[in-house]
């Protein structure tokens, strides 16, 4: 590390990491090697990252170095990023934080991976993830919790916690995740980094491994919005493999970052400023929201009154496609089996019982309770109505604003341990983020301040593909304050 | 809704999932506690309310019957926990 230098390699932006390597300044192989001798320092007391891929990661970085050389470089080229381990990755495992996947070699790459190497990023390695993304706090991993950099004794959120973590101790400057019920944006609030849940269909599924299908999205998670902007840009676009991946150009996130806020119509729902929300997470939320206002935006009180519907709704669609997207580990074909099976179903039911930790196992459960005969139009039927009705709510509000803002979870992070034994506790932790999935909208999280040493997030949601404003509305918040640029002690 | 360890066990079994009988009150307690959860939807009145398959209301695109993915057997029963001549063994089904 040069110490003349005003900014340590791993405190820079993606943004200006792409500048100085495009400068010359230093090398990705350089680059890469920090970021490499971090995780290995902080990882062992974080747990972020399951799998380090150091040699193909410096193999990548010296592509990426012949690439600038030859002026054949994007921005992404020579970038270190890192993938949630629920991205398949050609010749690397890819567990899903799951003892199911534990042995298993991806044999290709997810398109998010396939685009993100095409840009010309270096993977560091992957990340630790609730199991098969099932989990708010990141415990329910096979290979145990992850902690949050800015009080040990946190969870990072979850469950794209392992990306969050990374990207907040600068073990990484960007990651991607995934987002079923807020699985980007939760972690990031808790960590204090900047997060977004792009619409549904706006990035590839093929190669993610499947929770809940209909709600399941990949997005880039980093520290400012800028990043998050660059990422998305290389992570999105049409998938012909993907049969609910959208067909509609990908816009230039990164040059509609500066359109001005004035005269923007940010909506406040009531309902998420009510009962269950942290006195102090809320008055932190309000500064963020007053900080808006001094930027030209307006607010407007809104309603969205079937909000409290979305946690009840989601705890049917999710178990119920989980427990059959669920259904292909069998351990016949990859995967785990258990030892001496006595029949093919013994086969079946031992590999999956062993595979499968707690919480996996109650969703497919209750999936398959609502999905068994005589109790489909109780369940499913009824919760895809109310899905209706809470789309509906946001078709309504976005005739009146153009952005709707709120806490991103209703706490700060809380302790590891705290919640692990009551699910249902530890669901609610969702109750902002989860009607976004349902609705399919896009969502963003962004660090707007603290409560005691814990970040708080700022839930920015919008209309289908506006992508480009969140971003930009994020982006102008991030240019006059500074909580984004905080660093967790030790790190 | 309750759910008792008897009524866990037959869905268990529909899930192909082997849960060991000490396990079963403790999820027939969680079990019970979700649909309590989920039950606050029965509050609303939805005749009439079209079901929502997809956030974007798409129809399912279709492709041209075209062999697009090249054969990859090799590559795949590398990853697989048992095999022989190209085969994913199981044990026996039909004595």
């Amino acid at each position: 590390m040069n110490s003349s230098s005003p900014t340590a390699m791993h405190d820079k932006t993606i943004a200006q990491l792409s500048a100085s390597l495009a400068a010359g300044e230093f090398s990705s192989e350089e680059l890469t090697r920090v970021f490499l001798a971090r995780i290995e320092q902080f990882n062992p007391g974080l747990n972020a990252f399951i799998t380090v891929t150091a040699e193909p990661a410096l193999a990548q970085a010296r592509a990426a170095d012949q690439r600038r050389r030859q002026g054949e470089a994007g921005p992404l080229a020579g970038v270190p990023i890192a993938h949630k381990d629920i991205f398949c990755t050609n010749g690397v495992r890819t567990s899903c934080g799951s003892r199911m996947l534990d042995r298993f070699i991806a044999p290709y790459d997810a398109t998010v991976v396939e685009k993100l190497n095409a840009a010309g990023v270096v993977m560091l390695g992957k990340t630790n993830m609730d199991e098969f993304a099932m989990g708010s706090s990141n415990e329910t991993s096979f290979y145990g919790p992850v902690r949050n950099p800015w009080d040990l004794d946190a969870v990072p959120g979850g469950s794209s916690g392992g990306s969050a973590a990374a990207v907040a101790a600068r073990l990484t400057p960007g990651a991607t995740g995934t987002d079923t019920g807020g699985s980007i944006r939760q972690p990031a609030a808790l960590c204090g980094i900047t997060g977004i849940k792009p619409t549904y269909g706006r990035v590839s599924r093929w190669g993610m491994i499947a929770y809940a299908s209909s709600l399941d999205q990949g997005g880039p998670m980093a520290r400012t919005a800028e990043d998050c902007a660059l990422l998305l840009g290389a992570m999105a676009g049409f998938d012909p493999r993907d049969s609910t991946s959208v067909d509609r150009p990908v816009p230039d996130y990164v040059a509609l970052l500066d359109q001005p806020l004035a005269g923007l119509k940010i909506g406040l729902p009531k309902e998420y400023f009510g009962e269950g929300l942290d006195s102090e997470v809320a008055r932190v939320v309000e500064a963020a929201i007053a900080e808006y206002r001094k930027l030209g935006a307006e607010t407007v009180d809104i309603s969205l009154p079937n909000s409290q519907l979305a946690i009840p709704a989601y705890y049917v669609i999710a178990p119920a496609e989980c427990s059959s997207n669920l259904a292909r580990f069998d351990g016949v074909r990859y995967g785990h089996r258990c030892e001496n099976p006595k029949d093919l179903l013994d086969l079946y039911t031992r590999s999956r019982a062993e595979g499968f930790g707690a919480e996996v196992t109650r969703r497919i459960l209750v999936g398959t309770f609502a999905l068994s005969a005589g109790y489909y139009d109780a369940y499913y039927l009824k919760a895809q109505q109310i899905r209706r009705l809470i789309s509906d709510d946001f078709r309504r509000a976005f005739a009146q604003v153009d952005v709707i803002a709120g806490p991103t979870s209703p706490t700060v992070a809380f302790n590891i341990g705290e919640k692990v034994d009551d699910p249902i506790t530890m669901y609610l932790s969702d109750i902002y983020t989860i009607a976004v999935n349902l609705a399919g909208l896009p969502g963003l999280s962004l660090p707007v301040g603290f409560v005691g040493q814990r970040p708080v997030g700022l839930q920015l949601i919008g209309n289908y593909f506006a992508e480009d404003r969140l971003l930009n509305v994020a982006h102008r918040y991030q240019q006059v304050t500074d909580w984004h640029q905080r660093v967790p002690a030790g790190f | 809704m309750s759910l008792g360890p008897a009524e866990v066990a037959k869905i268990a079994h529909l899930a192909r999932l082997a849960i060991r009988e000490k396990d079963a009150p403790a999820y027939a307690r969680n079990l019970s506690a979700i649909l309590d959860l989920v039950a606050q939807m029965n509050a609303v009145d939805t005749t009439g309310v079209a079901p929502m398959a997809h956030p974007l209301d798409m129809a399912q695109r279709l492709r041209a019957d075209e062999v697009a993915e090249p054969n990859q057997r090799k590559h795949f029963q590398a990853i697989a926990p048992r095999v022989e001549a190209g085969l994913y063994l199981v044990p026996k089904v039909i004595e």
